[in-house]
Formats: C-alpha cells, structure tokens, sequence
C-alpha cells in the first residue's frame, strides 16, 4: 500500500466532509484504518479545527446582517497584536478576525440580527477598548460566495448527450 | 413531392445512427434524470487558455489561418510531441490542425481507404463509434475485432494477426479506450508492432486520451515504437486534455506524403480549423501543464470511487487505467445491456450508455462516464444500487 498524500486528503475534507472514511480511502487508495488514523491525528494536532455547515440564512426566516469591520489598534509593547485580536476574537459576535496589511490592522466579520445589533455592538464592545484607535464598518448586502461555494443555485449541466 | 429516399446517399442512408444519441433522446424527455452519459469533461478550460482567446478577438485576430492552422501552433504541437513521447516532427510538413480529432480521424481514412476497392480497416471494439460508420463513407470495409475483458480489453497479437489479411490497410487503435478504459502499455504496444512490421499496414492511432491515464506509468504513443512512426497517423486534440470541447481542435502527425493528402482533403472541405481556438491552443500547450495534473488527478479520485461502488454493488468492474468511462458487466442481472439501461432508467432515473451502442462486443456492459462531481456520482451510485437490489435475479 503506498504512502498517504495528507495534502490530498485534506483538499478533500476541506471540499466536502461528508465523506466518509470508506470512500476517502477508495478515492485514495489507502485501507479505511488508515484514512481514520490520519484524520484523528489531523484532528489532534489541530490542523483540522473542525467541521461546520454552510447555511445560506437568506433563504430562512432567520435574519442575519453581516458587516466587515476594519479596526485600527495600538499594538502592545510586549504582546504587539496578539492581545487585542484575541480580545476581540473572544466575542461570539466575531466571525472572523484577521490580522491585515495596509492601511488598517484588524479586519473583522461579525453578525447580528438587525443593524441596530451591529451598531451597538461597535459602540459598546469595540470602541471602548483601550487599544482600539478607529473603526470602520461596512455592511455586507449579498453574499456570492462563502468559503469556495457560490451561493446560488447550481447552474444546470449544460453538457449534451452527443456521439460521444 | 420529391422522392428523398431515392435522392439521397444510399450509404449514408445505410448508417446505422449512434446508439448513444439514441438512447438519450429518450432519457431527454423524463425529469429528474441524473446523467452518466456525457463523453467530455465537466471542467471549465482553464482560465488562462480561455484569456488567450478572448485576447485573440480583441487584438482582431479574426481571419482564416493557413489551410495546415497557425505555424506557431502547429510548432507547439511538434514541442509538446518531443518532450511528451520523444517523437520528431517537422512542423511545416508532418502535422496540420483539423476541428477536433474526428476530423482527423475521417481525413486519415478517406486520404488512405482506395473506395469499393475491398480495402479493410481493422477495429478493435468495443470503441468510439464513428470508426465503422466513416470508414464505410470512404468506401473500405470495416472489420471489427472484440476485445476480451479477460485481456484488460487490450488488443492482442494473436487477435490482429488473425484478422490480418492482403486486403488490410489500416489498424485504428483506439487506446486510452473509451468506453472501456482500456490503455496500451509500451510492452502490449510492442507486440503489436512486432505483427505489423515488414507489412504495409498503416495504423490510425487515436490517443485523444493520452493524458488520462492513470498509475505511475504515463502513456505511450505507438509512433514511439521502433519503425512504427513511418506507418503511424497520431491523431490527438484539445478536448480531453484541457477540457475544450467546445473549442473543437485536434490535429494529426504523421508521415508528410500521407499529411499532405489529409491537406488537401482538410481544405476543400473545411478550410482551416477556428482561428480564435488556435490561438488559445498555443496557450494550452505553452503553459497548461500543471492544469493538465490537476484534473487527471480529480479524475484518478473518481476514477477508484465508481469502480469500487460498482463491484460492490455486485456489478463487476474492470479497473480501467485511462480516460474517463468505467465499463463495469452488467451479466450477473440476467438483462441486455439494452434492457438494464432502459429498466435503470425508468425506475432510478439514472442513464448509462448500453455497452452494445459501442459496437456488438460490448453487449453485457454500460458505460458510465465519472467526468461528474464526487456528489453527482455517489447519488448515482445510490440509485444504481437500490435498482440492483430490488432485481429478482441478483
């Protein structure tokens, strides 16, 4: 049995996790023992951090607004930006956070249910920490694509049936 | 009223239309229906190869090309059959750009078949099904020959040799097979050309699936043999390997006496292929190696998950080592491939190809190609099995 390609298994798992270690190991040509055992260390090492699923909320009655935040910090002495990124990473609210390059330092998606919610939440948990110089929000009106899927409907097959 | 059938062709009219197109002519008209049937990629061409078409039209590059296609195209050709399979051609005589490989394959028979003259082409089946139906057009006689599951679908020496005769012109060898999968290594290759040497056999390989072939060893053309390159007619195109279908390009290499005939055909009929698709062409085997792996590796994948879901469904599958198609027996439900297809249709609303659409030896099989998503096949698969189960017989 030949050596697993990890970067392989991990492109898959990443495109889809719902595969399942049967077919993972069919599609790789190693046993399914094998496929479980790497996983499993993937997974206790912390390169897989987990798995999650991609709902597209406009489609429920669920209302959701999303805004980016752009946020301009005063790095500390000693722990530079590590201490208020981990901060504000602590908030549920927070999506995701991002260390930037360029004319900002953070970058920050967070949700809430109204733009009320978004505003407060600028007002009352961001801007009053100390390290916390600016912040710039920006409202997202529609989503495309989100972690390499497109949003919309799957384009018909548009391949015909020929002599082929 | 005019009479058309006594105006028409009588041999085109002969023609026995594709099986395949048959067969998803019904299956067009149910809902629902998850498809196994096409025969081309479900990759887009690759960005940058499409760039280079679009910056083709907008630099106006709109006119015809010379009749043999773009010299700086057709060097690239001679490139990439250099350092792919170490055969030389010289660009200005050896090798003409045709609209997709089928072209070359109908120039390459008609430019060598003497019509009505009992001039036989040998085809090894089951394959592509436009090898019977054009070499009748040209006037030879085709004479199939059915590979065996038993020898990995491959053609033997002993099977060609039976089937040679004075009257043998030209070997078509169809390897990567579609539908069977089916691939010639150099020493299966090598038996074949052990037969044909000292004979004045031609031989039409068609390796259109050249870069879809899977395992540690890469495929070998038959030009490459010792002594074969001056019998040998290579036809290949872009279709397959960078997903361009649509772009309708291939070309052929081949001997310069035997080109220059194909010419000549090529430009009466069809003048020169798409300019806008050559120029993206130049792009594709310039600087697409690198896409070329990626798919054949997405393709290698799916490639192990159908094969392992068919012989698990209790459907045999032969391990095919290229292309894109599994070619799994269909035998163990007692039906026709026919049957099975139209049964499978019906109930799970899945279509397959009938083995039998790609000549009589592939009665007992179905096509099924993976050029699908790994979701895509998996909800086939599904489907394939629960209409397996609920069979009486299996």
């Amino acid at each position: 049995m030949k050596e697993m390609d990890t970067g392989k298994l991990l492109k898959l798992v990443a495109d889809d996790a719902q595969l399942s270690h049967a077919q993972l190991a069919v599609m790789l040509g190693v046993s399914e023992q094998e496929i479980s055992d790497a996983i499993a260390g993937l997974e206790q090492k912390g390169i897989i951090r987990g798995y999650k699923a991609l709902i597209d909320w406009d489609k429920t009655g669920h209302n959701l607004v999303s805004a980016r935040i752009e946020i301009k910090v005063t790095p500390k002495a000693t722990m530079g930006f590590e201490e208020i990124a981990y901060t504000i990473s602590q908030f549920p609210e927070v999506e995701t956070c991002y260390l930037m390059s360029g004319g900002y330092d953070l970058a920050l998606t967070i949700s809430g249910k109204t733009f009320k919610d978004i505003a407060l939440f600028v007002a009352h948990r961001l801007a009053p920490l100390d390290a916390v110089q600016s912040t710039s929000t920006h409202f997202i009106l529609k989503k495309y694509k989100e972690r390499g899927l497109l949003m919309a409907d799957a384009p018909r097959d548009e391949r015909e049936v020929t002599s082929q | 009223m005019m009479e058309y059938d006594k105006l028409l062709s009588r041999s085109a009219a002969a023609l026995k239309p594709s099986g395949i197109r048959r067969f998803f002519d019904i299956a067009a008209e149910m809902d629902d229906v998850i498809s196994l049937g096409v025969g081309e990629p479900d990759f887009k061409t690759p960005w940058e190869i499409r760039r280079a078409g679009i910056e083709s039209l907008e630099k106006g590059h709109t006119f015809y090309t010379a009749n043999a296609g773009l010299a700086a195209l057709r060097a690239e050709i001679c490139n990439y059959l250099k350092r792919r399979f170490t055969l030389s051609y010289e660009p200005k005589t050896d090798v003409f750009v045709t609209v997709g490989g089928s072209e070359a394959i109908d120039l390459c028979i008609r430019a060598t078949i003497n019509p009505g003259e009992g001039e036989e082409v040998l085809i090894p089946e089951p394959c592509f099904v436009c090898y019977d139906p054009l070499t009748r057009m040209a006037g030879g006689v085709p004479v199939p020959i059915a590979t065996r599951v038993e020898d990995g679908f491959r053609l033997t020496a002993a099977q060609l040799r039976e089937h040679l005769t004075p009257k043998t012109k030209l070997l078509i060898l169809p390897f990567p097979n579609n539908p069977t999968g089916a691939v010639m290594r150099r020493n299966h290759l090598e038996e074949i050309a052990e037969v044909l040497r000292g004979t004045d056999v031609l031989v039409l390989s068609d390796e259109i699936y050249a870069e879809l072939t899977y395992g540690t060893e890469r495929h070998v053309s038959f030009a490459e043999l010792d002594g074969m390159q001056e019998r040998t007619i290579l036809v290949n195109g872009f279709s397959k390997t960078y997903a361009m279908t649509g772009w309708r390009l291939g070309y052929a290499a081949g001997p310069a006496p035997i080109i220059r005939q194909m010419i000549k055909l090529h430009q009466f009929a069809i003048m020169c292929a798409p300019t806008t698709s050559q120029y993206a062409a130049i792009e594709a085997l310039k600087n697409c190696d690198e896409a070329i792996e990626a798919m054949r590796s997405e393709y290698d994948m799916r490639r192990r998950l159908v094969v392992d879901g068919f012989n698990r469904i209790g459907l045999s599958c032969f391990e095919p080592e290229g292309a894109f198609y599994v070619f799994p027996s269909i035998r163990s439900t007692g039906m026709t491939s026919n049957e099975f297809c139209m049964k499978l249709l019906e109930k799970e609303r899945v279509a397959v190809v009938p083995g039998d659409a790609l000549g009589a030896s592939g009665e007992g099989h179905v096509r099924v190609s993976y050029s699908y998503s790994v979701k895509h096949l998996l909800e086939a698969l599904k489907r394939i099995e629960r209409f397996v189960k609920s069979l009486p017989s299996a």
